[in-house]
Formats: structure tokens, sequence, C-alpha cells
């Protein structure tokens, strides 16, 4: 912990004298105790989204809210954070996230994947291999991958108790029907352990193999929305696609990273007059080009 | 004995066959793939008064003490395979609400529904949980409302309504769906042209036929339809008429038709039960019915259709 990322205890102190000042990971123990309950839950049934007391964060809801409040609720003195966003370490929401989550509880921040326990992102999972000692935490926009299809929170409650999700499949078929290939890019939907139907908001289906089986958990925030879910490790992870037609992953033909001329990672159009890519995962990408 | 009676605890005590109430006799059939008794669908607390105090005789559905509507009271009826049996009646008179509770669209207040195409009739599927009740409708019985919108999400292509249903049942292949979804709506004379647009634009005629290719999807053995031509134009109900028709030739099914048209009765149906004030008046074979009404209500029924 660098002396600029503290937050600066010493005026707050002399208002408040004796007074409790700001707890280990910004949550008092209660409300961390209920996220961590309601994560327990998400674990035991994967896939269902677990309603959960959203407190008011220093970010926005819709800025992270969700991903940060879990975050805080598992980490411990141990751990090592790394923030993402659009795979990104240095993108503004990515480096306040990780300054609040470090500066508040003293714990080492990275850009790493290799040295973080907890790695939180939106949009992407790093193109580094996670083990089974970490656990990826996704800021999670919509929870709800039904959705689009159905508005009235009862019938979508009925709809996924009852495991009916045909609804589901007429607008893949209707998507299909209409343009030719199924259009839905990025969170796409899955079904979790042959059960629920889940929204990986905001991955993109590059990413979504790399959620099947995997050895890392992962826990899924929704501030606005209330709601956690997760998909533990060694789980099914099948996006929802007919016999036959292919689940494809996102390509861009012939492209490379400008930088490291990697063509075989997620890849993202760079600004610029002339076409051009790089890869999303900056760290990667670095390391590749240090190589 | 002016009790309200609750849904199980009571109604051992209200009236249904004994002595006094006015029962019509029901025709018995071999081997019923519908099997409907004392079926009964009360809107507000009742009581034994209000069940012997109103129907036919007394010119009312309604109770005047408590204002409860008794919507529909002793229905019974046998449907066997191969067979259509009519509902007939006018506004108001329950016939709806049967269907209805038979769908499954609405709780029924007593009866037993049994139909030989869920556990042999061995359950009585008013008593099945909700979600058991829905899934008879996937590919045991189907609905064909008079509104389209009842039946069809409209804002979906005809092949996606018919993709519902099919999905429903676990169909995962998308060229298999286009293909089974094709064949119905060419059954049903729906020009393949328009498989890929949405319900909405389509005409109220062309609406029915996509609701009945919809409802054939999983080739269910039961059939309900309710007013399936009303609000059409006379040509137009005549061609969905016709295939109606002709579809119930073709497959076996046990059909219920309610209608207030006697033209759709007589050209659809082999039975028939004739309803007033939520009471079945008559139980008749339908061209009997036609030729020689017994019951007041039902002969000024035949008089009003034959003027």
């Amino acid at each position: 912990m660098t002396n600029e990322s503290a937050i600066d205890m010493s005026s707050l102190a002399e208002i408040t004298g004796d007074a409790p000042t700001t707890p280990f990971a910004l949550l008092d123990e209660e409300s961390k105790r209920e996220i961590r309950r309601a994560l327990l839950q998400a674990v035991a049934i994967p896939g269902y989204q677990v309603p959960f007391g959203s407190r008011e964060m220093p970010v926005a809801r819709g800025w992270g809210s969700g991903g940060l409040q879990i975050s805080l609720a598992i980490v411990g003195n141990d751990d090592t954070v790394k923030v993402i966003d659009q795979g990104d370490d240095e993108g503004v929401n990515a480096v306040n996230l990780r300054r609040l989550i470090a500066s508040s509880t003293g714990i080492n921040e990275t850009t790493e994947v290799n040295e973080a326990t907890i790695v939180q992102s939106r949009h992407r999972i790093p193109e580094d291999p996670m083990g089974a000692d970490q656990i990826l935490v996704l800021q999670v926009p919509v929870p709800e991958p039904l959705r689009g299809v159905e508005r009235d929170m009862k019938e979508l409650a009925r709809m996924h108790a009852e495991a009916d999700y045909s609804k589901m499949w007429v607008s893949l078929y209707e998507d299909k029907v209409r343009n030719g290939v199924i259009t839905q890019t990025t969170g796409y939907p899955c079904l979790v352990a042959g059960r629920y139907v889940t929204a990986t908001t905001p991955i993109p289906r590059w990413d979504i193999p790399r959620l099947h089986q995997a050895d890392f958990l992962t826990l899924f925030g929704a501030g606005r929305e209330k709601r956690v879910y997760a998909i533990p490790p060694h789980t099914d992870v099948e996006p929802l696609t007919f016999d036959d037609v292919e689940f494809e992953v996102e390509s861009a033909d012939g492209a490379t990273c400008k930088l490291c001329g990697s063509s075989d990672s997620f890849l993202v159009e760079s600004p610029g007059t002339t076409p051009s890519w790089t890869c999303s995962d900056t760290a990667w990408c670095r390391r590749r080009r240090q190589a | 004995m002016n009790t309200v009676p609750t849904q199980e605890a009571g109604m051992n005590t209200l009236p249904t066959q004994e002595a006094g109430m006015n029962t019509v006799p029901t025709i018995h059939v071999a081997d019923p793939v519908i099997q409907v008794r004392n079926l009964g669908k009360v809107y507000g607390s009742f009581t034994r008064d209000s069940i012997l105090q109103t129907g036919p005789e007394f010119g009312t559905a309604r109770d005047p003490r408590t204002g409860s509507i008794i919507a529909a009271w002793n229905v019974n009826f046998d449907v066997a395979a191969g067979e259509a049996l009519g509902i007939v009646g006018e506004s108001g008179s329950g016939k709806s609400t049967v269907l209805r509770c038979i769908a499954g669209d609405q709780p029924a207040t007593t009866g037993d529904v049994r139909l030989a195409c869920h556990d042999n009739g061995e359950f009585n599927i008013l008593h099945l949980d909700p979600a058991t009740r829905r899934r008879l409708r996937i590919d045991k019985l189907s609905v064909v409302y008079q509104d389209a919108a009842e039946g069809l999400a409209l804002g979906v292509t005809a092949g996606g309504n018919i993709a519902d249903p099919l999905t429903a049942a676990g169909w995962r292949h998308f060229g298999r769906i286009r293909e089974r979804a094709a064949d119905l709506l060419r059954r049903t004379e729906v020009p393949l042209d328009r498989m890929d647009d949405i319900v909405r634009t389509f005409s109220g005629g062309m609406r029915q036929r996509v609701q009945i290719a919809r409802a054939l999807a999983n080739n269910p053995p039961i059939l309900l339809l309710d007013e399936p031509t009303t609000g059409l134009d006379a040509s137009v109900a005549a061609g969905v008429l016709d295939l109606i028709r002709r579809l119930l030739e073709e497959l076996d099914l046990a059909v219920v038709v309610v209608s207030h048209d006697f033209a759709v009765i007589e050209m659809l149906t082999q039975r028939c039960i004739v309803m007033q004030h939520g009471r079945v008046v008559e139980d008749a074979l339908t061209d009997q019915l036609l030729e020689d009404p017994q019951h007041p209500y039902s002969q000024k029924l035949v008089a009003a259709a034959r003027a």
C-alpha cells in the first residue's frame, strides 16, 4: 500500500474521535456476511440467481458495484487483486476499483494473472489460464438471460423454476431465421450444469468455452439488479445452440495484434484511420512483447 | 346447511346429482379420452342455496344474495378418440368456462377431469400442480382460441410460433424444426412464403390457421376449440371450418368445440351439450338436437339458428 492510494484517515479521526473508522474492506461485517451467504447459495446452485441486499458503494451502480461487493466480501489479508476493464488493467474504472480494494484492505495489487488470487473483470476472462486457487469476479449489468424474451418478473421466476426455456429457443430460432446466423455476441446464454440458463454478460463468445469445466470459480455480481450467481469449478457450461448450428466464437480473418503480432487472442479494433487490431488483454500482450 | 364450503371439505354436502336437482342424463362412451364429471366453477363465495337457486329454472347464474356467479355446475361429458363434442349456448352460459377449466387456463371450483393420455386417466387433472398441468399443454392437449393473441405470440413469426411447442418438447435441430413447421403450415394452407413473417401482419383467418398449425405441432390426442371461427368473415370462416373438419377426419383426435354458432356445431360435431345459465340442459346427438330439440331453450336456439 502506498501513501498516495491510502485513504487519509487523519482528518477523519479528528472528527470522529474514538468512533470506529472504516472497517476492513469497506463493508461492515454483517454486510460481508450477507453477501458471502448469498455466494454460498449461488455456488451450491450453479447458474441460479440469488438475490442479495446490494449496498450503496462509492461507485455508481452500473460501474461494477456488484463485482466490487463480491470482491470486498471475499477478500482476506493474504489476497492479491487484479482488476481489468475490457481486458485492460489501466482503464479508469479498473484503476479506481483496484485502488479502492487495495487501499481499504492493505492487500497487494497486481496486473499479472499468475500473481492474483482474485481477478475482478468486466467484459473479459484473462487470456492466461487461471487455476483452482484463483477466483474470477465478473461485473454483470443484466443478470437475467430471459430479460429479452419476457418482462414479467413472476413469469421469469416460473420459467426458471420449471426450466421452461422454450421462449429462449424461439428467440434463437427467430434470430437465425432473420439473420442467417445467431447474432448474439456478448452475454451469450448458456445452460449451466444442465439446469439453469444463465447470462454470461458481459464476456464475448470467445471466452465462453473457457467457462466450461474451468479449474477456477467464477462469481457474478449485479449491483443494480441485486443478484449474484456462480459457476463453480468443473461445471458444464453449454452455450445454447441448435444441434445443426455450430456455436462459433468471434474471429477477424487474418487480423493480428499490431503490437505483439498475436493472431490467437481476442482482438479489438483500435481507433485510427486505417483498420488495425490489438489484443484486448493488455497484460498478456505486454508480456508477449517483452518475451 | 347454510355453510360456506371450502374448496375440499364442503364439497360432499353440495348438491350435484342428488334428488331434486334437474340432472340431464349423460351419454357415456366406451374408452373416453376425456372424461368430465361434476365440473363446477363459481366466482365468489357460495352456499348450498346458491347452487339450488340458480340455473335455467331461475333464469340466472347469479346468486341474488351473495352476488356470486355460478358460471358452470354439474357438467358431465365423455369424448372418445375420433369424436368431436360441441358445447353450445348463448354468451355467458358457461361454455367457454368449462373449456378453460379443462385446459387449465382457469382453476375449477370442483369436479373430476380425467384424460386417457395422462397416466391412463388414473388421476383427476384438476388436482395436478400448475407446472404439470402446463406440461400437458405441450403434447397432450392443445387449445385454439377465438382471439389469436391468446394462442400466439403476435410479435413472433409463424414458424417461430410453431417452434415454441416443438422446442418445449425437446426439439433442438434447427433444420428439422423448419421442416416440421413448413409441413404444418402447408397442411393448414398458410402460404409458405409467409412462414418468416411475424403473425401480427396476418389476416384473421390466417392467424387462426397458424394457431391450428401450432396446436397440432406435437400431435396431441386432444384438441379444444374455443369459438375458432367467430369474428371471421363468412367466407373466411367457411374455409377455416373446412380445414378443421378435414384435419379431424385425418387425425384421430378427441375434440371439444365451443361455439354459439349452430353451423359450426353441425359441421364439426357428432354430439353436443347445450348450456344455459351455467347448467347443461340437453346432451344429445347433434343431428337429433337439430331435428328434434327437447329442452325449451334448445328449441329456441335451434329455431333462431334455422330462421
